[in-house]
Protein backbone atom coordinates (compact mmCIF):
# COMPACT_ATOMS: atom_id res chain seq x y z
CA UNK A 1 0.00 0.00 0.00
CA UNK A 2 0.97 3.56 -0.42
CA UNK A 3 3.48 4.69 2.00
CA UNK A 4 1.73 8.09 2.87
CA UNK A 5 -0.47 8.57 5.70
CA UNK A 6 -3.51 7.87 4.98
CA UNK A 7 -6.16 10.89 6.14
CA UNK A 8 -8.08 10.24 10.07
CA UNK A 9 -10.44 13.06 9.20
CA UNK A 10 -13.65 11.84 7.80
CA UNK A 11 -13.31 11.63 4.18
CA UNK A 12 -16.33 14.47 2.35
CA UNK A 13 -19.63 13.34 1.38
CA UNK A 14 -19.18 12.46 -2.31
CA UNK A 15 -16.11 9.71 -1.27
CA UNK A 16 -17.44 7.92 1.36
CA UNK A 17 -17.61 4.62 -0.18
CA UNK A 18 -16.23 1.38 -0.62
CA UNK A 19 -13.14 1.28 -2.08
CA UNK A 20 -13.50 0.51 -5.85
CA UNK A 21 -10.40 0.45 -6.68
CA UNK A 22 -7.15 -1.06 -5.74
CA UNK A 23 -3.79 -0.79 -7.45
CA UNK A 24 -0.92 -2.29 -5.73
CA UNK A 25 2.69 -2.52 -7.01
CA UNK A 26 2.16 -2.18 -10.44
CA UNK A 27 5.10 -1.93 -12.42
CA UNK A 28 5.19 -1.10 -15.95
CA UNK A 29 8.74 -1.06 -18.79
CA UNK A 30 9.70 0.23 -22.30
CA UNK A 31 12.51 -1.64 -22.80
CA UNK A 32 15.43 -0.26 -20.69
CA UNK A 33 13.16 2.65 -18.98
CA UNK A 34 11.31 1.78 -16.08
CA UNK A 35 8.71 4.02 -16.19
CA UNK A 36 6.34 2.55 -13.52
CA UNK A 37 8.47 1.38 -10.36
CA UNK A 38 5.20 -0.02 -8.14
CA UNK A 39 2.11 2.05 -7.95
CA UNK A 40 0.22 1.73 -5.02
CA UNK A 41 -3.16 3.57 -5.39
CA UNK A 42 -6.84 3.28 -4.09
CA UNK A 43 -10.09 5.17 -5.33
CA UNK A 44 -13.17 4.97 -3.56
CA UNK A 45 -17.00 5.31 -4.46
CA UNK A 46 -17.75 8.49 -6.01
CA UNK A 47 -14.52 10.05 -5.05
CA UNK A 48 -12.44 12.13 -7.48
CA UNK A 49 -8.65 11.86 -7.25
CA UNK A 50 -6.21 14.04 -8.97
CA UNK A 51 -2.81 12.63 -10.28
CA UNK A 52 0.31 15.41 -10.20
CA UNK A 53 3.45 15.29 -11.27
CA UNK A 54 5.90 16.19 -13.39
CA UNK A 55 6.26 15.23 -17.24
CA UNK A 56 7.64 11.66 -17.70
CA UNK A 57 6.56 10.86 -13.96
CA UNK A 58 4.23 7.97 -15.79
CA UNK A 59 1.19 8.95 -15.27
CA UNK A 60 0.08 8.77 -18.61
CA UNK A 61 1.47 5.40 -18.69
CA UNK A 62 -0.60 4.45 -15.60
CA UNK A 63 -3.31 5.75 -17.03
CA UNK A 64 -3.44 3.94 -20.23
CA UNK A 65 -2.71 0.44 -17.88
CA UNK A 66 -5.99 1.10 -15.86
CA UNK A 67 -7.56 1.74 -19.72
CA UNK A 68 -6.77 -1.12 -21.17
CA UNK A 69 -4.40 0.48 -23.16
CA UNK A 70 -1.17 -1.00 -21.64
CA UNK A 71 -0.31 -4.50 -20.34
CA UNK A 72 1.44 -4.05 -16.91
CA UNK A 73 4.70 -5.78 -16.35
CA UNK A 74 3.61 -6.59 -12.44
CA UNK A 75 1.64 -5.86 -10.02
CA UNK A 76 -2.16 -6.30 -9.41
CA UNK A 77 -5.26 -4.43 -10.22
CA UNK A 78 -8.25 -4.90 -7.41
CA UNK A 79 -11.73 -3.58 -9.33
CA UNK A 80 -14.80 -3.66 -6.87
CA UNK A 81 -12.84 -6.26 -4.74
CA UNK A 82 -12.01 -8.39 -7.94
CA UNK A 83 -8.72 -8.95 -9.04
CA UNK A 84 -9.08 -8.12 -12.81
CA UNK A 85 -7.30 -7.60 -15.78
CA UNK A 86 -7.51 -5.79 -18.89
CA UNK A 87 -6.92 -7.33 -22.41
CA UNK A 88 -8.09 -3.94 -24.49
CA UNK A 89 -9.45 -1.35 -24.45
CA UNK A 90 -12.59 -2.77 -25.12
CA UNK A 91 -12.30 -4.99 -22.52
CA UNK A 92 -11.75 -2.44 -20.11
CA UNK A 93 -14.54 -0.40 -20.96
CA UNK A 94 -17.11 -3.64 -20.57
CA UNK A 95 -15.42 -3.87 -16.89
CA UNK A 96 -16.77 -0.23 -16.61
CA UNK A 97 -13.65 1.72 -17.01
CA UNK A 98 -13.75 4.85 -19.86
CA UNK A 99 -11.05 7.09 -20.69
CA UNK A 100 -10.96 10.26 -22.27
CA UNK A 101 -6.75 10.65 -23.69
CA UNK A 102 -5.08 13.99 -24.13
CA UNK A 103 -4.47 13.33 -27.80
CA UNK A 104 -8.13 14.10 -29.17
CA UNK A 105 -9.82 10.86 -29.53
CA UNK A 106 -12.37 12.39 -31.72
CA UNK A 107 -12.59 11.16 -35.67
CA UNK A 108 -12.27 14.11 -37.86
CA UNK A 109 -14.06 12.44 -40.80
CA UNK A 110 -17.23 11.46 -38.21
CA UNK A 111 -19.81 13.69 -37.49
CA UNK A 112 -20.76 14.63 -33.90
CA UNK A 113 -22.99 11.99 -33.00
CA UNK A 114 -21.28 9.31 -34.78
CA UNK A 115 -18.38 10.43 -32.42
CA UNK A 116 -20.34 10.59 -29.38
CA UNK A 117 -21.75 6.98 -30.03
CA UNK A 118 -18.13 5.03 -31.21
CA UNK A 119 -17.58 1.98 -29.67
CA UNK A 120 -21.19 2.04 -28.38
CA UNK A 121 -23.23 2.38 -32.14
CA UNK A 122 -27.26 1.73 -31.32
CA UNK A 123 -27.78 -0.91 -34.45
CA UNK A 124 -30.97 -2.36 -35.91
CA UNK A 125 -31.86 -5.44 -37.85
CA UNK A 126 -29.78 -7.87 -35.56
CA UNK A 127 -26.13 -9.34 -37.61
CA UNK A 128 -26.67 -6.68 -40.06
CA UNK A 129 -25.80 -4.35 -37.69
CA UNK A 130 -27.14 -1.93 -39.35
CA UNK A 131 -27.06 1.95 -37.69
CA UNK A 132 -30.01 3.38 -35.94
CA UNK A 133 -29.02 6.83 -37.09
CA UNK A 134 -32.73 8.89 -36.30
CA UNK A 135 -32.40 7.05 -32.65
CA UNK A 136 -28.76 8.32 -32.47
CA UNK A 137 -29.21 11.26 -33.97
CA UNK A 138 -31.97 12.55 -31.03
CA UNK A 139 -30.02 11.25 -27.78
CA UNK A 140 -27.22 12.67 -29.16
CA UNK A 141 -28.84 16.46 -29.56
CA UNK A 142 -30.84 15.78 -25.96
CA UNK A 143 -28.20 14.63 -24.05
CA UNK A 144 -26.12 17.03 -25.58
CA UNK A 145 -28.55 19.56 -24.54
CA UNK A 146 -28.78 18.65 -20.64
CA UNK A 147 -25.31 19.09 -20.35
CA UNK A 148 -25.49 22.58 -21.94
CA UNK A 149 -22.97 21.57 -24.94
CA UNK A 150 -23.11 23.52 -27.62
CA UNK A 151 -22.17 22.37 -31.53
CA UNK A 152 -23.26 23.92 -34.81
CA UNK A 153 -25.49 20.59 -35.31
CA UNK A 154 -25.44 16.49 -34.12
CA UNK A 155 -24.30 16.47 -38.10
CA UNK A 156 -21.01 18.35 -38.19
CA UNK A 157 -18.59 16.64 -39.05
CA UNK A 158 -15.81 16.45 -35.87
CA UNK A 159 -13.10 18.64 -37.97
CA UNK A 160 -15.37 21.47 -38.35
CA UNK A 161 -15.76 21.58 -34.36
CA UNK A 162 -13.43 23.85 -32.10
CA UNK A 163 -10.80 22.04 -29.86
CA UNK A 164 -13.18 22.88 -26.88
CA UNK A 165 -15.90 21.51 -28.61
CA UNK A 166 -14.08 18.43 -29.92
CA UNK A 167 -12.87 17.81 -26.39
CA UNK A 168 -16.11 18.53 -25.02
CA UNK A 169 -17.24 15.86 -27.22
CA UNK A 170 -14.81 13.47 -26.30
CA UNK A 171 -15.67 14.17 -22.43
CA UNK A 172 -19.42 13.83 -23.04
CA UNK A 173 -18.76 10.49 -24.68
CA UNK A 174 -16.92 8.81 -21.58
CA UNK A 175 -18.73 10.29 -18.79
CA UNK A 176 -22.02 9.23 -20.79
CA UNK A 177 -20.71 5.10 -20.82
CA UNK A 178 -18.62 5.10 -17.91
CA UNK A 179 -19.78 2.90 -15.11
CA UNK A 180 -17.66 2.47 -12.93
CA UNK A 181 -14.62 4.63 -13.21
CA UNK A 182 -14.20 7.67 -15.48
CA UNK A 183 -9.92 8.35 -16.48
CA UNK A 184 -9.20 11.65 -17.31
CA UNK A 185 -6.27 12.68 -18.92
CA UNK A 186 -5.61 15.92 -19.20
CA UNK A 187 -9.34 16.97 -19.89
CA UNK A 188 -8.65 20.55 -19.96
CA UNK A 189 -5.77 20.85 -22.05
CA UNK A 190 -6.96 22.96 -25.43
CA UNK A 191 -9.66 24.72 -23.70
CA UNK A 192 -10.55 28.31 -23.11
CA UNK A 193 -11.59 29.49 -20.02
CA UNK A 194 -15.86 28.77 -20.91
CA UNK A 195 -15.24 25.30 -22.11
CA UNK A 196 -13.30 24.67 -19.31
CA UNK A 197 -15.66 26.12 -16.88
CA UNK A 198 -18.12 23.63 -19.29
CA UNK A 199 -16.45 20.33 -18.43
CA UNK A 200 -15.73 21.52 -14.80
CA UNK A 201 -19.06 21.37 -14.46
CA UNK A 202 -20.14 18.22 -16.16
CA UNK A 203 -16.86 16.38 -14.13
CA UNK A 204 -18.58 17.37 -10.53
CA UNK A 205 -21.86 16.61 -11.62
CA UNK A 206 -20.85 13.30 -12.91
CA UNK A 207 -18.88 12.51 -9.06
CA UNK A 208 -21.77 14.38 -7.12
CA UNK A 209 -24.08 11.46 -8.84
CA UNK A 210 -21.54 9.55 -6.85
CA UNK A 211 -22.23 6.86 -9.65
CA UNK A 212 -18.30 6.59 -10.97
CA UNK A 213 -15.53 7.99 -9.28
CA UNK A 214 -12.99 9.49 -11.22
CA UNK A 215 -8.81 9.82 -11.56
CA UNK A 216 -7.87 13.02 -13.28
CA UNK A 217 -4.41 14.25 -14.97
CA UNK A 218 -4.06 17.57 -14.85
CA UNK A 219 -1.10 20.39 -14.59
CA UNK A 220 -2.91 23.30 -13.36
CA UNK A 221 -3.47 23.00 -9.28
CA UNK A 222 -6.51 25.28 -9.94
CA UNK A 223 -8.13 22.88 -11.46
CA UNK A 224 -7.91 20.33 -9.78
CA UNK A 225 -8.49 22.18 -6.39
CA UNK A 226 -12.10 22.46 -8.10
CA UNK A 227 -12.28 19.28 -9.37
CA UNK A 228 -10.53 16.77 -6.09
CA UNK A 229 -11.66 15.18 -3.24
CA UNK A 230 -7.86 13.79 -3.20
CA UNK A 231 -4.83 14.38 -4.68
CA UNK A 232 -1.90 11.82 -5.68
CA UNK A 233 1.60 13.25 -6.28
CA UNK A 234 3.39 10.68 -9.00
CA UNK A 235 7.48 10.49 -9.19
CA UNK A 236 9.56 8.90 -10.47
CA UNK A 237 7.21 6.15 -11.48
CA UNK A 238 6.11 6.02 -7.88
CA UNK A 239 2.91 7.88 -5.68
CA UNK A 240 5.08 9.64 -3.63
CA UNK A 241 2.07 11.50 -1.49
CA UNK A 242 -1.60 11.09 -0.70
CA UNK A 243 -3.20 14.11 0.19
CA UNK A 244 -6.94 15.29 0.80
CA UNK A 245 -7.79 18.35 -1.18
CA UNK A 246 -9.56 20.06 2.22
CA UNK A 247 -6.27 19.67 3.94
CA UNK A 248 -3.70 20.98 1.66
CA UNK A 249 -3.30 24.12 -0.42
CA UNK A 250 -2.07 25.33 -3.42
CA UNK A 251 1.05 26.95 -1.80
CA UNK A 252 1.86 23.61 0.23
CA UNK A 253 1.52 21.25 -2.80
CA UNK A 254 3.74 23.44 -4.67
CA UNK A 255 6.51 23.04 -2.14
CA UNK A 256 5.46 19.49 -1.48
CA UNK A 257 6.27 18.90 -5.14
CA UNK A 258 9.31 20.89 -4.94
CA UNK A 259 11.12 19.06 -2.00
CA UNK A 260 9.66 15.32 -3.70
CA UNK A 261 11.43 16.52 -6.45
CA UNK A 262 14.73 17.10 -4.09
CA UNK A 263 14.56 13.76 -2.98
CA UNK A 264 14.38 12.40 -6.02
CA UNK A 265 16.92 14.42 -7.56
CA UNK A 266 19.83 12.88 -4.43
CA UNK A 267 18.50 9.93 -4.99
CA UNK A 268 19.28 9.87 -8.44
CA UNK A 269 22.98 11.59 -7.74
CA UNK A 270 23.55 8.88 -4.50
CA UNK A 271 23.02 6.17 -6.80
CA UNK A 272 25.26 7.61 -9.48
CA UNK A 273 28.20 8.25 -6.28
CA UNK B 1 -22.07 28.93 -51.24
CA UNK B 2 -24.16 26.60 -50.96
CA UNK B 3 -23.25 25.83 -54.36
CA UNK B 4 -19.72 25.38 -53.11
CA UNK B 5 -21.41 23.02 -50.21
CA UNK B 6 -23.05 20.95 -52.47
CA UNK B 7 -19.71 19.90 -54.50
CA UNK B 8 -17.95 19.64 -50.82
CA UNK B 9 -20.21 17.16 -49.31
CA UNK B 10 -21.53 15.24 -52.76
CA UNK B 11 -18.21 14.08 -53.92
CA UNK B 12 -19.61 12.46 -56.56
CA UNK B 13 -21.54 15.41 -58.28
CA UNK B 14 -18.71 16.31 -59.88
CA UNK B 15 -17.65 13.10 -61.73
CA UNK B 16 -21.27 12.91 -62.79
CA UNK B 17 -21.20 15.64 -64.36
CA UNK B 18 -18.46 15.15 -66.32
CA UNK B 19 -19.93 11.51 -67.51
CA UNK B 20 -23.04 13.35 -68.65
CA UNK B 21 -20.74 15.50 -70.54
CA UNK B 22 -18.75 12.83 -71.86
CA UNK B 23 -21.93 10.91 -72.98
CA UNK B 24 -23.76 14.04 -74.62
CA UNK B 25 -20.25 14.38 -76.40
CA UNK B 26 -20.40 11.30 -77.53
CA UNK B 27 -23.42 10.78 -78.68
CA UNK B 28 -23.34 13.68 -80.53
CA UNK B 29 -20.04 12.89 -81.80
CA UNK B 30 -20.96 9.47 -83.08
CA UNK B 31 -24.59 8.91 -82.53
CA UNK B 32 -26.66 5.84 -82.75
CA UNK B 33 -23.43 4.31 -83.22
CA UNK B 34 -22.05 5.61 -79.45
CA UNK B 35 -25.65 4.52 -77.99
CA UNK B 36 -26.43 1.44 -79.61
CA UNK B 37 -26.67 -1.25 -77.41
CA UNK B 38 -23.00 -3.14 -78.58
CA UNK B 39 -20.89 0.32 -78.26
CA UNK B 40 -22.72 0.33 -74.35
CA UNK B 41 -21.80 -3.68 -73.58
CA UNK B 42 -18.47 -2.19 -74.67
CA UNK B 43 -18.15 0.91 -72.04
CA UNK B 44 -19.73 -1.32 -69.66
CA UNK B 45 -17.57 -4.55 -70.65
CA UNK B 46 -14.28 -1.93 -69.63
CA UNK B 47 -16.07 -0.48 -66.66
CA UNK B 48 -16.81 -3.76 -65.61
CA UNK B 49 -13.78 -5.29 -63.71
CA UNK B 50 -12.15 -1.48 -63.38
CA UNK B 51 -15.36 -0.50 -61.14
CA UNK B 52 -15.31 -3.62 -58.99
CA UNK B 53 -11.87 -3.62 -58.36
CA UNK B 54 -12.27 -0.06 -57.38
CA UNK B 55 -15.21 -0.42 -54.76
CA UNK B 56 -13.43 -2.48 -53.21
CA UNK B 57 -10.00 -0.14 -53.17
CA UNK B 58 -12.33 2.20 -51.76
CA UNK B 59 -12.69 0.46 -48.10
CA UNK B 60 -8.88 0.04 -48.38
CA UNK B 61 -7.99 3.85 -49.47
CA UNK B 62 -10.66 5.21 -46.44
CA UNK B 63 -8.20 3.03 -43.91
CA UNK B 64 -5.01 4.23 -45.28
CA UNK B 65 -4.25 0.95 -47.05
CA UNK B 66 -4.37 -0.21 -50.99
CA UNK B 67 -3.81 -3.29 -51.99
CA UNK B 68 -2.30 -3.96 -55.80
CA UNK B 69 -2.69 -7.44 -56.01
CA UNK B 70 -6.45 -7.58 -56.10
CA UNK B 71 -6.09 -6.56 -60.08
CA UNK B 72 -4.07 -10.28 -60.22
CA UNK B 73 -6.44 -11.63 -57.46
CA UNK B 74 -9.71 -10.69 -60.54
CA UNK B 75 -7.51 -12.45 -62.71
CA UNK B 76 -6.14 -15.59 -60.69
CA UNK B 77 -10.03 -16.35 -59.27
CA UNK B 78 -11.12 -18.05 -62.33
CA UNK B 79 -7.80 -19.63 -62.82
CA UNK B 80 -8.57 -21.44 -59.79
CA UNK B 81 -12.21 -22.36 -60.14
CA UNK B 82 -10.58 -23.59 -64.18
CA UNK B 83 -8.33 -25.94 -62.09
CA UNK B 84 -10.87 -27.56 -59.63
CA UNK B 85 -13.19 -27.79 -61.94
CA UNK B 86 -11.11 -29.67 -64.28
CA UNK B 87 -9.81 -31.57 -61.44
CA UNK B 88 -13.13 -32.88 -61.22
CA UNK B 89 -14.80 -30.39 -58.53
CA UNK B 90 -18.28 -29.71 -59.07
CA UNK B 91 -18.40 -26.44 -60.59
CA UNK B 92 -20.28 -24.86 -57.52
CA UNK B 93 -17.71 -26.40 -55.03
CA UNK B 94 -14.95 -25.06 -57.89
CA UNK B 95 -16.39 -21.29 -57.57
CA UNK B 96 -16.21 -21.36 -53.58
CA UNK B 97 -13.16 -23.12 -53.14
CA UNK B 98 -11.49 -20.33 -55.92
CA UNK B 99 -13.44 -17.35 -53.50
CA UNK B 100 -12.03 -18.59 -51.10
CA UNK B 101 -8.64 -18.55 -51.82
CA UNK B 102 -9.32 -14.93 -52.87
CA UNK B 103 -10.28 -14.84 -49.31
CA UNK B 104 -7.54 -16.10 -48.00
CA UNK B 105 -5.22 -14.12 -50.34
CA UNK B 106 -6.65 -11.22 -49.11
CA UNK B 107 -6.34 -12.16 -45.35
CA UNK B 108 -3.00 -12.59 -45.88
CA UNK B 109 -2.19 -9.25 -46.93
CA UNK B 110 -3.79 -7.80 -44.28
CA UNK B 111 -2.39 -10.15 -41.86
CA UNK B 112 1.50 -9.25 -42.82
CA UNK B 113 0.41 -5.31 -43.25
CA UNK B 114 -1.07 -5.22 -39.49
CA UNK B 115 1.29 -7.82 -37.59
CA UNK B 116 4.42 -7.18 -39.50
CA UNK B 117 3.71 -3.67 -39.89
CA UNK B 118 5.30 -4.11 -43.55
CA UNK B 119 3.08 -1.44 -45.11
CA UNK B 120 0.32 -2.15 -47.81
CA UNK B 121 2.17 -1.11 -51.09
CA UNK B 122 5.05 -3.55 -50.62
CA UNK B 123 3.18 -6.20 -49.09
CA UNK B 124 0.41 -6.15 -51.93
CA UNK B 125 2.86 -5.44 -54.63
CA UNK B 126 4.55 -8.86 -53.60
CA UNK B 127 1.45 -11.01 -53.58
CA UNK B 128 0.64 -9.44 -56.59
CA UNK B 129 3.99 -11.11 -58.32
CA UNK B 130 2.96 -14.60 -56.63
CA UNK B 131 -0.22 -14.82 -57.79
CA UNK B 132 1.07 -13.75 -61.46
CA UNK B 133 3.29 -16.28 -61.13
CA UNK B 134 1.52 -18.57 -60.51
CA UNK B 135 -0.76 -18.78 -62.98
CA UNK B 136 2.04 -18.52 -65.34
CA UNK B 137 3.75 -21.78 -63.52
CA UNK B 138 0.31 -23.83 -63.25
CA UNK B 139 -1.18 -22.92 -66.87
CA UNK B 140 2.41 -23.99 -68.30
CA UNK B 141 1.51 -20.73 -70.46
CA UNK B 142 -1.25 -22.15 -71.95
CA UNK B 143 -4.51 -20.31 -72.62
CA UNK B 144 -7.52 -21.27 -70.53
CA UNK B 145 -10.71 -22.92 -72.30
CA UNK B 146 -13.56 -23.34 -72.26
CA UNK B 147 -14.67 -21.89 -69.12
CA UNK B 148 -17.90 -23.45 -67.67
CA UNK B 149 -21.43 -21.71 -68.03
CA UNK B 150 -19.43 -19.76 -70.82
CA UNK B 151 -21.60 -18.98 -73.96
CA UNK B 152 -24.65 -21.00 -72.67
CA UNK B 153 -27.99 -19.76 -72.25
CA UNK B 154 -29.72 -21.19 -69.06
CA UNK B 155 -30.42 -18.94 -65.91
CA UNK B 156 -27.34 -19.21 -64.18
CA UNK B 157 -25.03 -19.02 -67.14
CA UNK B 158 -26.85 -15.91 -68.11
CA UNK B 159 -26.42 -14.57 -64.32
CA UNK B 160 -23.18 -15.38 -63.95
CA UNK B 161 -22.00 -13.70 -66.66
CA UNK B 162 -22.87 -14.99 -70.48
CA UNK B 163 -25.64 -12.24 -70.49
CA UNK B 164 -23.75 -9.21 -71.66
CA UNK B 165 -24.96 -6.82 -69.21
CA UNK B 166 -24.62 -9.35 -66.18
CA UNK B 167 -21.26 -8.28 -64.96
CA UNK B 168 -22.11 -4.61 -64.98
CA UNK B 169 -25.13 -5.56 -62.80
CA UNK B 170 -22.85 -7.43 -60.04
CA UNK B 171 -20.85 -4.62 -60.17
CA UNK B 172 -23.95 -2.04 -59.70
CA UNK B 173 -25.59 -4.28 -57.08
CA UNK B 174 -22.20 -4.55 -55.36
CA UNK B 175 -21.77 -0.78 -55.03
CA UNK B 176 -24.85 -0.66 -53.43
CA UNK B 177 -23.67 -3.30 -50.98
CA UNK B 178 -20.49 -2.00 -50.31
CA UNK B 179 -21.93 1.75 -49.64
CA UNK B 180 -24.51 0.62 -46.97
CA UNK B 181 -21.94 -0.96 -45.74
CA UNK B 182 -19.30 2.02 -45.54
CA UNK B 183 -22.29 4.64 -44.55
CA UNK B 184 -25.09 3.10 -42.62
CA UNK B 185 -23.38 0.16 -40.90
CA UNK B 186 -21.58 0.22 -37.62
CA UNK B 187 -18.64 -1.93 -39.58
CA UNK B 188 -18.35 1.31 -41.70
CA UNK B 189 -18.11 3.91 -39.30
CA UNK B 190 -15.26 1.56 -37.58
CA UNK B 191 -13.73 1.38 -40.83
CA UNK B 192 -13.87 5.31 -41.30
CA UNK B 193 -12.66 5.72 -37.57
CA UNK B 194 -9.73 3.49 -38.42
CA UNK B 195 -8.91 5.49 -41.30
CA UNK B 196 -9.50 8.67 -39.54
CA UNK B 197 -7.69 8.66 -36.34
CA UNK B 198 -6.15 5.04 -35.82
CA UNK B 199 -5.43 5.74 -32.49
CA UNK B 200 -8.11 7.59 -31.31
CA UNK B 201 -10.16 4.73 -33.01
CA UNK B 202 -8.30 2.04 -31.34
CA UNK B 203 -8.36 4.37 -27.76
CA UNK B 204 -12.32 4.73 -28.30
CA UNK B 205 -12.42 0.57 -28.52
CA UNK B 206 -12.25 0.02 -32.32
CA UNK B 207 -10.42 -3.47 -33.38
CA UNK B 208 -8.34 -1.28 -35.59
CA UNK B 209 -6.22 -4.46 -36.93
CA UNK B 210 -9.12 -7.09 -37.10
CA UNK B 211 -11.31 -4.03 -39.15
CA UNK B 212 -8.18 -3.95 -41.55
CA UNK B 213 -7.94 -7.57 -42.45
CA UNK B 214 -11.66 -7.51 -43.27
CA UNK B 215 -11.36 -4.72 -45.72
CA UNK B 216 -8.25 -6.45 -47.03
CA UNK B 217 -10.51 -10.05 -47.49
CA UNK B 218 -13.60 -7.84 -49.27
CA UNK B 219 -11.41 -6.03 -51.49
CA UNK B 220 -10.10 -9.06 -52.56
CA UNK B 221 -13.41 -11.41 -51.72
CA UNK B 222 -15.45 -9.06 -54.47
CA UNK B 223 -12.22 -8.78 -57.10
CA UNK B 224 -12.02 -12.70 -57.55
CA UNK B 225 -16.06 -12.85 -57.77
CA UNK B 226 -15.98 -10.47 -60.52
CA UNK B 227 -13.21 -12.40 -62.49
CA UNK B 228 -15.41 -15.50 -62.68
CA UNK B 229 -18.07 -13.68 -64.21
CA UNK B 230 -15.68 -12.20 -66.53
CA UNK B 231 -14.39 -15.09 -67.61
CA UNK B 232 -17.69 -16.45 -68.19
CA UNK B 233 -18.32 -13.54 -70.12
CA UNK B 234 -15.04 -13.72 -72.41
CA UNK B 235 -15.36 -17.69 -72.39
CA UNK B 236 -11.05 -17.89 -71.95
CA UNK B 237 -8.03 -17.48 -70.05
CA UNK B 238 -5.46 -15.57 -71.17
CA UNK B 239 -2.36 -16.54 -68.23
CA UNK B 240 -0.10 -13.58 -69.51
CA UNK B 241 -2.44 -10.80 -69.14
CA UNK B 242 -1.39 -8.88 -65.88
CA UNK B 243 -3.14 -7.91 -63.01
CA UNK B 244 -1.69 -4.32 -62.00
CA UNK B 245 -2.93 -2.60 -64.91
CA UNK B 246 -6.79 -3.07 -63.57
CA UNK B 247 -5.99 -2.06 -60.11
CA UNK B 248 -4.21 1.13 -61.61
CA UNK B 249 -7.38 2.27 -63.33
CA UNK B 250 -9.16 1.33 -60.65
CA UNK B 251 -7.78 4.08 -58.34
CA UNK B 252 -7.87 6.30 -60.93
CA UNK B 253 -11.27 5.58 -60.76
CA UNK B 254 -11.83 6.14 -56.90
CA UNK B 255 -9.80 9.20 -57.38
CA UNK B 256 -12.33 10.50 -60.44
CA UNK B 257 -14.86 9.43 -58.06
CA UNK B 258 -13.88 11.92 -54.95
CA UNK B 259 -11.74 9.89 -52.80
CA UNK B 260 -8.42 10.98 -51.71
CA UNK B 261 -5.71 8.87 -50.79
CA UNK B 262 -5.49 10.47 -47.43
CA UNK B 263 -7.77 8.19 -44.89
CA UNK B 264 -10.90 8.54 -43.57
CA UNK B 265 -12.73 9.80 -46.67
CA UNK B 266 -13.78 7.78 -49.24
CA UNK B 267 -16.91 7.21 -51.79
CA UNK B 268 -18.19 3.70 -53.07
CA UNK B 269 -20.25 5.57 -55.43
CA UNK B 270 -18.06 7.84 -56.81
CA UNK B 271 -15.65 4.88 -57.30
CA UNK B 272 -18.64 3.48 -59.49
CA UNK B 273 -18.97 6.58 -61.51
CA UNK B 274 -15.03 6.41 -62.22
CA UNK B 275 -14.93 3.39 -63.34
CA UNK B 276 -18.17 3.95 -65.59
CA UNK B 277 -16.32 7.73 -67.11
CA UNK B 278 -13.32 5.56 -68.04
CA UNK B 279 -15.13 3.14 -69.48
CA UNK B 280 -17.14 5.77 -71.89
CA UNK B 281 -14.20 7.45 -72.84
CA UNK B 282 -12.04 4.66 -73.79
CA UNK B 283 -15.51 3.29 -75.69
CA UNK B 284 -16.19 6.98 -77.13
CA UNK B 285 -12.70 7.50 -78.13
CA UNK B 286 -12.43 4.49 -80.63
CA UNK B 287 -15.71 4.91 -82.04
CA UNK B 288 -15.27 8.80 -82.52
CA UNK B 289 -12.00 7.38 -84.60
CA UNK B 290 -9.62 8.98 -82.59
CA UNK B 291 -6.54 6.77 -81.79
CA UNK B 292 -7.16 4.95 -78.68
CA UNK B 293 -3.59 5.85 -77.69
CA UNK B 294 -5.08 9.59 -76.98
CA UNK B 295 -7.38 7.61 -74.38
CA UNK B 296 -4.25 7.34 -71.78
CA UNK B 297 -3.57 11.09 -72.43
CA UNK B 298 -7.04 12.17 -71.08
CA UNK B 299 -6.94 9.46 -68.23
CA UNK B 300 -3.90 10.78 -66.88
CA UNK B 301 -5.47 14.38 -66.95
CA UNK B 302 -8.61 13.65 -65.25
CA UNK B 303 -7.41 11.93 -62.87
CA UNK B 304 -4.82 14.96 -61.92
CA UNK B 305 -7.59 17.40 -62.08
CA UNK B 306 -9.53 15.50 -59.81
CA UNK B 307 -7.38 14.60 -56.95
CA UNK B 308 -6.15 18.51 -57.23
CA UNK B 309 -10.37 18.98 -56.61
CA UNK B 310 -10.17 16.37 -53.58
CA UNK B 311 -7.11 17.54 -52.15
CA UNK B 312 -8.42 21.00 -51.85
CA UNK B 313 -12.24 19.86 -51.00
CA UNK B 314 -10.58 18.08 -47.95
CA UNK B 315 -8.94 21.13 -47.35
CA UNK B 316 -12.29 23.46 -46.99
CA UNK B 317 -14.18 21.06 -45.33
CA UNK B 318 -11.09 21.24 -42.62
CA UNK B 319 -11.31 25.02 -42.67
CA UNK B 320 -15.27 25.87 -42.73
CA UNK B 321 -15.42 25.57 -38.84
CA UNK B 322 -19.10 25.87 -37.43
CA UNK B 323 -21.43 27.73 -40.20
Amino acid sequence: MSTAAQPAEPTPPAANGEPVLEVRGVTKRFGALSVLRGIDLNLRQGEVLGLVGDNGAGKSTFVKILSGFHRPDGGEIVLGGQRVSFSSVENARTQGIETVYQDLALIPQLSVFQNLFLGHELTRLGPLRLLNKGEMRKLARQYLDDINVNVPSVDAEAAQLSGGQRQAIAVARAVRSASKILLLDEPLSAMGARESRLIIDLVKDLSSSGRVSIIVIDHNYAHLFELCDRLNIMNGGRITLDVQVHETSIEELTELMVSAYRRQLEEVQNAGA
Amino acid sequence: MRVLRLFLYQRELTPVIITIGLFLYFTIKAGSTFTGSLSLASAAGYAGPIGAIAVGSVLLLVIAEIDLSIGQVFLFSPWMMYWMHNDGLPLVLAIVVALLTCCFVGAVNGLITVRLNVPSFVTTLATNFILYGVVLVASHDAEGSPIPLSGQTGFVAQAMGSWKWAEILWVVAITIVLGVLLNRTRFGVRIIATGGNLIGAAEAGVPTRRVKVWCFVIASFLAGLIGIVDAVKYGSLDPGNFGVDYILYAIGACVIGGTALTGGRGTVLGAFIGAILIGLLEDGLTLTGVSTNQFFIYVGVVIIIAMALNVQFDRLIARSRGR
